[in-house]
């Protein structure tokens, strides 16, 4: 029985948490709350639902925040999140995710550490760090950014990461080593060499439910599907309007059903093409798109979603939810078919995040 | 007390003093150094010192140190009884 959804949601200016019940027709807002932190990301540690937000503050630094009563109140700490005296300094946390041994950050510049503490302090997975390519990755235009965690369900000693302009890797060994997952996967901006071993922009990676090989990525250069845990990439960019976008959230029980949001060219903006704000889906892997803007604004909608801003519930029907970056929240209650603002004059949303509780 | 042994007198900014239920904005610490009062006052408000630290050590590149008026470095003496001031810079949007 669901009495509560809440929408977690992180801005430039602190996160937010939006609040309805199971029919999620009429939403309460509060916030801002982790002090006004930019907050990248904030997720929910299955089992205990606390929140964990990842954060960076110009003056304080990084830090994973954590809540253990859905947000009134928090405590933070970055203690172990750092590359050593010598090392490049961690800007910001990019994500935060938990698995199944441990709660994970994803940092800038680019990096994991891990924590079996519950969040309180971290350690260094030095494994990825250590991989041969590290002195050839270079940053996107958001940074050297590790800002996809996805922990497989039943198998702890594999995880995918992804790192913009730099692609996907998986590790089998808990950490220990990795392996670059981008076969497939074009990198256009790379004229000599279309499909190199890594170097591409994956924006966002998402696992589609039951089982733990099949995967999709929206990445810089198109979206993608792979039916072997990223071994092989096919494009499915197929009918899309455009090949470029940042968000994708994946149903939480129908493998085949995904959601994204297509965005016009860096170079002509990140827009919604056309002015008018959609939401595609696909039902069957990625074959075929269904477009819906229904609710949403159909002229003069020019507005961007960045890579963490898409987020569905596990309710039945799914909601599905979207923030842009010009701080208005969409929500929708069957599935992405239809859709209705939730939120507006927020600061520039950067995460959305949402969770069914008793 | 000694002289010797006054401690330095630290005014926090109110958004880092914030972070840390119970904290004080003014706070007496101990120390001959900047990085000495620091790791004092994290003693008593543990996490401050990473709030203000970032690796190297050195201070954050947004926060500001003065010990008696003057802009200082980490290993910036620190009188007994001196006056340590944490400012956040100007900056963000």
């Amino acid at each position: 029985m669901t009495d509560r959804t809440l929408v977690l949601v992180g801005t430039s200016k602190g996160a937010f948490i939006l609040e309805s019940d199971a029919a999620r027709r009429a939403w309460a807002i509060r916030g801002p709350l982790c002090d006004g932190w930019p907050v990248h990301d904030i997720s929910v540690e299955p089992g205990t639902n606390a929140l964990l937000a990842g954060a960076g503050s110009p003056w304080f630094g990084p830090a994973v925040w954590r809540s253990e009563d859905l947000g009134e109140t928090w405590t933070h700490s970055s203690e172990g999140l750092t590359y050593g005296d010598d090392g490049p300094k961690v800007t910001t946390v990019w994500n935060v995710t938990a698995g199944l041994d441990g709660i994970y950050a994803g940092v800038e510049p680019a990096g994991l550490f891990r924590s079996t503490d519950r969040g309180r302090s971290w350690t260094h997975v030095e494994g990825l760090t250590n991989h041969p390519s590290r002195p050839e990755w270079g940053p996107g235009a958001g940074g050297l950014i590790l800002h996809t965690i996805v922990p497989h369900p039943t198998d702890d000693a594999r995880m995918w990461v992804g790192i913009s302009a730099v692609g996907v890797f998986e590790t089998q060994d808990a950490g220990a080593t990795w392996d670059t997952r981008n076969k497939g996967v074009r990198a256009e901006f790379n004229p000599d060499n279309r499909f190199p071993e890594f170097g591409q922009c994956v924006h966002k990676l998402v696992m589609a439910a039951g089982g733990g090989e099949r995967l999709y990525q929206q990445n810089h250069c198109g979206v993608y599907r792979s039916t072997d845990g990223g071994a092989q990439w096919e494009e499915i960019t197929g009918d899309l309007p455009t090949d470029f976008g940042f968000v994708m959230t994946a149903h939480p029980r129908d493998p085949m059903t995904v959601w994204t949001i297509p965005l016009t060219d860096p170079e002509q903006g990140r827009l919604m093409p056309g002015g008018a704000a959609a939401v595609w889906r696909t039902h069957d892997g990625g074959d075929t798109w269904v477009r819906a803007g229904e609710g949403l604004p159909e002229e003069h909608a020019y507005v961007g979603v960045l890579r963490e801003a898409m987020a569905h519930d596990t309710l039945d029907p799914v909601g599905v939810y979207f923030g842009t970056s010009t701080g208005q929240l969409y929500a929708s209650a069957d599935e992405g078919r239809t859709w209705s603002r939730i939120a507006d004059n927020l600061p520039p949303i950067w995460s959305v995040e949402a969770v069914a509780v008793e | 007390m000694s002289d010797a042994a006054r401690p330095a007198v630290v005014h926090l900014p109110r958004s880092l003093a914030g972070l840390f239920p119970g904290a004080e904005r003014t706070m007496g610490a101990t120390g001959a150094t900047v990085l000495d009062i620091v790791r004092d006052l994290d003693t008593r408000v543990p996490g401050l010192a990473n709030r203000v630290l970032d690796a190297g050590p050195s201070i954050r590149r947004h926060l500001n140190v003065f010990v008696d008026g003057e802009l200082a470095v980490l290993d910036t003496p620190v009188r007994p009884g001196a006056t340590v001031h944490v400012i956040a810079a100007v900056s963000g949007g």
